[in-house]
């Protein structure tokens, strides 16, 4: 009779759960993001993602501006591997309008584009380590992202929005300093990639904390179109580098590494390997660089391409030329082009449909964080309020390119 | 698997499609709007298609073309095969109703959801179709042309010193 009593008490009760607010401005969620979550003591049941915090309008901008001022609105979207961006969308232009690029530029932008990688995914993993209560990892690795902005700003003038880069090629070559800069990357980084590794991979603490956090299986990533680092942490080993090679990409030997259960802990692991084959990449680049003509350093696109500033000043055709392209009034071909790259968080997009006038008809930026961030609820669900935190970080969520 | 192959299992199994042609190495075609679901739904699962990966959702607003105002435009990619594809249809900007795309992918509730935000177009279907970059309480859609990009009243940006209108 009491154990009957006892029974009708407990289904009574009714089961109270608590909403919380995580974010918009939450020290843990390196950007401005919010989510409303709905827990049961310490697991998550539902969450609901507000975003649109930093909506810039980027795509309406980008119909009234000629072609070479929309490079520093691609920078915008994702600020940790902004090169990646830029070189993109120069792609995206010279695709439409057939530019030959000689192959030295096209291995001048693989070297940035890999270096923008290993910065990025530096920024994502050391930040894991944060979020996990690993500080130390995150102050050695963070050095050397300052030192690739550095490499940028010996090239093109800046660091964190760097439209780098020109329509054709490079702004100016790289000198002397750029080059000591990149072998002083190189020679020093394989050292301090160690290190961290040894100081998270198969630590412990680490492992428990990330192990079978956020996972997601490779199903549910393709269904929700997962790119880049996230899909391939999942098991798919789909790389736009290898599958439609841009900027020469096919002359390079690089593997692509894959996960199998797509947590917090497989991100981390694909992370790394990535930088490790970035740094590949980018030794192969040095070296097929050094036996051609160091003298080039953009193609022969005078419609596009800024002439130099003295022939400016004393010949009348760069004169024109020069203020053609200052002013827009370079007319692209009509047509309509989808190109994509590799970026650090997966398949950057650029839909550009030219009307044959001087700004876009329609341009869209696909991004990679804003596709696969609606994938997080069901990443989460189940999973405790830490490791949403956690695989928050691993998927690299990037404000800028999730609000466009 | 060449664009060929593709243009003939489709234009079999759907004779209405229409504006067949290749971009840049993308076969591209338009779908009548009420067929866009079936059309996906059918690359999806077709053996020999397997268009199983949703690239990319988005739209475009052409004024001037009367009674299809609205494109809609999806890109897949056959992951196996690497090819590529884009798909269109048209919606008239008075009705611009058409099928989500969601029962076939996950993936395109957002992407759904930013195309309603940002031209208006009315995804039948689909689960939660809220504004999702703007406030919510935005009473038009900013990407369709009639709303210009500067404000109508600076003059100081006047385009006609250039010779632009």
């Amino acid at each position: 009779m009491i154990e009957h009593h006892l029974k009708l008490a407990e289904e009574s009760l009714e089961k109270e759960t608590t909403t919380i607010n995580v974010g918009p401005t939450h020290p843990a969620t390196h950007g401005v993001f919010q989510n409303i979550m709905e827990i049961d003591g310490e697991r998550v049941i539902k969450t609901d993602p507000t975003i649109g915090y930093i909506h810039r309008a980027f795509e309406k901008i980008a119909e009234r501006r000629p072609y070479y001022q929309i490079t520093p609105l691609t920078d915008r979207l994702n600020y940790c591997s902004a090169p990646i961006n830029n070189i993109g969308w120069h792609l995206t232009v010279e695709k439409l309008v057939g530019i030959e690029i000689p192959k030295r530029v096209q291995y001048m932008r693989v070297l940035i584009m890999e270096l923008a990688r290993i910065a990025d995914h530096l920024v994502c993993n050391s930040v894991i380590g944060v979020d996990t209560g690993a500080l130390t990892p995150f102050t050695y690795v963070f050095q050397w992202r300052e030192k690739i902005y550095e490499i940028y700003e010996s090239i093109c003038g800046s660091r964190l929005t760097t439209n780098i880069g020109r329509i054709g090629g490079f702004e100016r070559n790289f000198t002397e300093d750029t080059w000591n800069k990149i072998h002083a990357f190189v020679a020093g980084f394989p050292k301090v990639l160690k290190e961290f590794e040894a100081l998270l991979t198969r630590n412990r603490i680490f492992m428990d904390r990330c192990i079978g956090a956020g996972p997601i299986s490779a199903e549910r990533a393709l269904n929700y179109s997962f790119t880049g680092p996230n899909l391939r942490a999942a098991g798919v080993d789909f790389d736009v580098r290898v599958h439609t090679p841009y900027s020469s990409y096919e002359d390079f030997d690089f593997n692509i590494p894959v996960g199998s259960q797509g947590d917090v802990y497989d991100r981390f692991l694909v992370r790394n390997a990535e930088m490790w084959e970035s740094l590949g990449i980018v030794k192969q680049a040095i070296e097929k660089m050094k036996d051609m003509d160091p003298s080039v350093f953009h193609a022969d696109v005078p419609d596009f391409y800024l002439p130099e500033k003295p022939d400016v000043y004393t010949k009348m055709e760069a004169l024109i030329y020069h203020f053609k392209i200052i002013m827009g009034e370079t007319d692209l071909p009509a047509g309509e082009v989808y190109n994509a790259v590799e970026g650090a968080n997966g398949e950057v997009g650029y839909y550009l449909i030219s009307d044959g006038g001087r700004t876009p008809y329609r341009l869209h930026f696909r991004r990679p964080c804003f596709i696969y961030y609606q994938g997080f609820p069901e990443m989460v669900a189940g999973g405790l309020l830490s490791d949403a935190i956690i695989a928050l970080s691993s998927i690299n969520v990037i404000a800028g390119e999730l609000d466009a | 698997m060449s664009n060929e192959q593709i243009k003939q299992r489709l234009s079999e199994k759907f004779p209405d499609i229409s504006d067949w042609e290749e971009n840049y190495g993308i076969q591209s075609f338009r779908v009548p709007a009420g067929d866009n679901l079936k059309v996906l739904q059918f690359l999806y699962e077709d053996e020999e298609l397997q268009f199983q990966f949703l690239t990319d959702l988005t739209g475009v607003h052409y004024p001037d073309r009367a009674g299809e105002e609205l494109c809609i435009v999806y890109h897949l990619h056959n992951l196996v095969a690497n090819v590529r594809l884009r798909m269109k249809a048209y919606v008239p900007v008075a009705r611009p109703d058409i099928h989500s795309a969601t029962p076939v992918f996950s993936g395109a509730n957002w992407m759904e959801r930013e195309t309603y935000d940002f031209f208006g177009v009315n995804f039948i279907g689909h689960p939660n179709l809220t504004r999702i970059l703007n406030v919510d309480e935005m009473d038009y859609f900013p990407m369709r042309k009639e709303y210009p990009m500067e404000d109508p009243t600076r003059i100081d940006k006047d385009d006609e010193m250039f010779g632009r209108g």
